[in-house]
């Protein structure tokens, strides 16, 4: 039993990460109506930068990954002004062949920059709770938290807020919104920062639990593409159930099976709801 | 003989003479023929791609996948299980069908960006298998001492010439594939399918089972590819089948003109020595490379010889355009004029 809670806040944790980094995926893809394959990389990308200002200029840890994320935001909106905008009337594998092409050019940026070693991220959080006889590192609490508050902020951002709401009518109808004098560039821009932007907080929060790498956004990658597919593309209450529903059973088949079925789970989820029902196992039929 | 007098066929014609013909210019040098050599291998597995990409119009992103299972098939084989070069290149043919099938069968159900996802999963996951299966693969250790094809005392395929000949005739036959595919129903099925999906379903094209098809002549060609770039090398690692393999592929088709007969290979081999070119610069070269790409995607989507057809195609409408307005001025101009004048009557 102590096992079992122990991987359960394992199971939470890196749920919240999940989360984080895939409804910034299904944003982007309700908005610009494209699966942002370079998203494991933006997601790499802002686990060193938030390194960087936390190892080499010494900022407090929160505040480098929210530095970080400010960054990031703005590689977000240079993605898509110089890249994605460009293609918005190509046909659909150029902008996912585009996409590909930064996610190679991020991850050699990296390389350059820090190496292609594993790295190291320390945080000043350390210590551990003792909730129901399992041992939680704080980091982990850490992550739940920050995860729920984010995740509370950006349902606030996007229902409340005007700009939020932008993003939301753009979803649903481009010329509509387009037509009641909402500008769907701007619209662009916003969300593709906003992804990056929380994939840079979730990158931000795991690192220390796990390496830095130049490909450690690959396997993210393939996981959050099987999270929104689970949830459906372009469902924000799907990527979070998706989310924290993935990162369960992740971790619970890593424990009670073998490492590698862990791993395996994202595919074969994948593979599962494709084959069930192709277009994703929560979206409405749509007429292209 | 209409097809040779079709400037394209003349231009793929002449590639392929220009190809055939450098072991007369590099013979000697073993390091040239080798490069090339190998360029010829990733064509091959580039044809596999235009066939579902440039054809079909889907996206895959498993072809360094199977390139990986096909080399790996062979290098295995013929290593740790000391099996001829020849059956080893059979199974790794028939194993990359039948997963290339297998996953048809979910892949033909998906479209769009689905089909990309899942092709990206499939190729994730048999990169993951090579690289940490370490029990047989050997994982990052990777393969040493691919045998070369066996040919009894008749050739002897350590010479790179001969190994470039063999690659080449197997091109041969993937070029008149394609060929073939693109003058013959099959084709204008998938170029319907890449076109309108919805529509080619309303028209009553088999849409699922010709992207099914589609899929695994796709990875047969990968596995072909691979198998041949094994014994090509001598030796592999897990970066056979890299995604960054399937990057170079796209890369390559991207360069020559997607669904082209001549342009995976005239793609593979600017590109594969644009790589050898930068080849001191191994890390950085997808700083330059990735925005390349981009910017081709952007500004040049046809590809070289997308625009050498387009100019071949605007050249012909203007001769056509030519002729037909000289035959009018033969007929003389009264027949335009009597038109006017009756229905001014009217």
């Amino acid at each position: 039993m102590t096992l079992f809670i122990q991987q359960l806040f394992n199971g939470l944790a890196l749920g919240g990460v999940y989360c984080l980094a895939a409804i910034g995926l299904t944003l982007v893809f309700g908005v610009l109506r494209i699966p942002n394959l370079a998203h494991g990389a933006l997601y790499m990308l802002g686990a060193y930068v938030t390194y960087f200002f936390l190892a080499t200029l010494g900022v407090p840890y929160l505040a480098a990954i929210g530095i970080a994320a400010l960054v990031l935001f703005v590689v977000g909106v240079g993605l898509e002004r110089l890249v994605f905008h460009p293609l918005r009337n190509s046909p659909h594998t150029h902008h996912m062949i585009a996409a590909v092409g930064a996610m190679f050019f991020f991850q050699s940026l990296a390389q350059v920059i820090w190496g292609a070693d594993f790295r190291r991220m320390d945080t000043p959080i350390t210590g551990s709770l003792h909730i129901l006889g399992a041992e939680i590192s704080a980091q982990r609490i850490v992550i739940i938290i920050t995860a729920v508050v984010v995740l509370a902020l950006l349902t606030w951002f996007i229902k409340r807020s005007i700009h939020g709401q932008t993003i939301e009518a753009i979803e649903q109808d481009r010329t509509g919104a387009a037509l009641v004098g909402i500008n769907p560039s701007m619209v662009s821009m916003l969300t593709l920062g906003l992804s990056a932007l929380l994939a840079t907080i979730a990158a931000g929060l795991v690192s220390p639990i796990n390496l830095l790498s130049p490909t450690m956004g690959d396997a993210l990658n393939l996981k959050v593409f099987a999270i929104i597919i689970l949830g459906g593309l372009g469902s924000l209450p799907g990527a979070i159930i998706g989310g924290f529903a993935l990162a369960i059973a992740e971790t619970m088949t890593s424990t009670y099976i073998s490492s590698a079925v862990g791993e395996a789970v994202a595919f074969i989820v994948l593979v599962a709801v494709l084959a069930i029902r192709p277009t994703g196992l929560f979206t409405k039929a749509v007429q292209r | 003989m209409s097809a040779l007098k079709n400037p394209r066929n003349i231009g793929t014609l002449a590639l392929l003479v220009i190809i055939a013909a450098a072991p007369l210019a590099f013979g000697d040098e073993n390091y040239i023929m080798r490069v090339i050599t190998t360029g010829l291998c990733a064509a091959i597995a580039v044809y596999g791609m235009n066939i579902i990409l440039g054809f079909t119009g889907q996206l895959s992103l498993a072809q360094g996948g199977f390139f990986g299972i096909g080399a790996y098939t062979v290098g295995l084989l013929t290593t740790d299980y000391d099996w001829s070069f020849w059956s080893a290149f059979a199974l790794a043919v028939i194993g990359t069908a039948v997963v290339g099938y297998l996953s048809g069968l979910i892949a033909l159900r998906t479209r769009d960006e689905y089909f990309a996802i899942f092709t990206m999963a499939i190729g994730f996951i048999i990169y993951l298998t090579i690289s940490r299966w370490e029990a047989v693969t050997h994982a990052h250790s990777g393969v040493n001492n691919v045998k070369f094809p066996e040919a009894g005392d008749l050739i002897d395929f350590s010479d790179p010439t001969a190994m470039f000949y063999l690659v080449f005739v197997i091109l041969l036959v993937c070029v008149y594939i394609t060929y073939a595919i693109r003058r013959s129903g099959v084709g204008r099925t998938l170029l319907t399918i890449r076109t309108s999906e919805d529509l080619a379903d309303a028209i009553g094209v088999k849409v699922g089972l010709s992207k099914q098809l589609a899929f695994a002549a796709s990875a047969v060609f990968g596995g072909i590819g691979g198998g041949l770039y094994a014994s090509v090398v001598g030796f592999i690692g897990p970066d056979a089948a890299s995604v960054d393999k399937t990057f170079e592929f796209l890369m390559f088709i991207l360069v020559g003109g997607m669904g082209t007969v001549a342009g995976p290979l005239i793609g593979s081999m600017i590109v594969t020595f644009l790589f050898e070119f930068f080849q001191d610069f191994q890390a950085y070269r997808f700083i330059v490379l990735g925005p390349i790409i981009i910017a081709l995607v952007i500004f040049a989507p046809r590809g070289i010889v997308g625009y050498l057809g387009g100019f071949v195609d605007r050249r012909n409408r203007r001769r056509r355009i030519a002729e037909t307005r000289s035959t009018d001025e033969a007929r003389g101009a009264a027949e335009p004029m009597e038109t006017t004048t009756s229905e001014e009557t009217k």
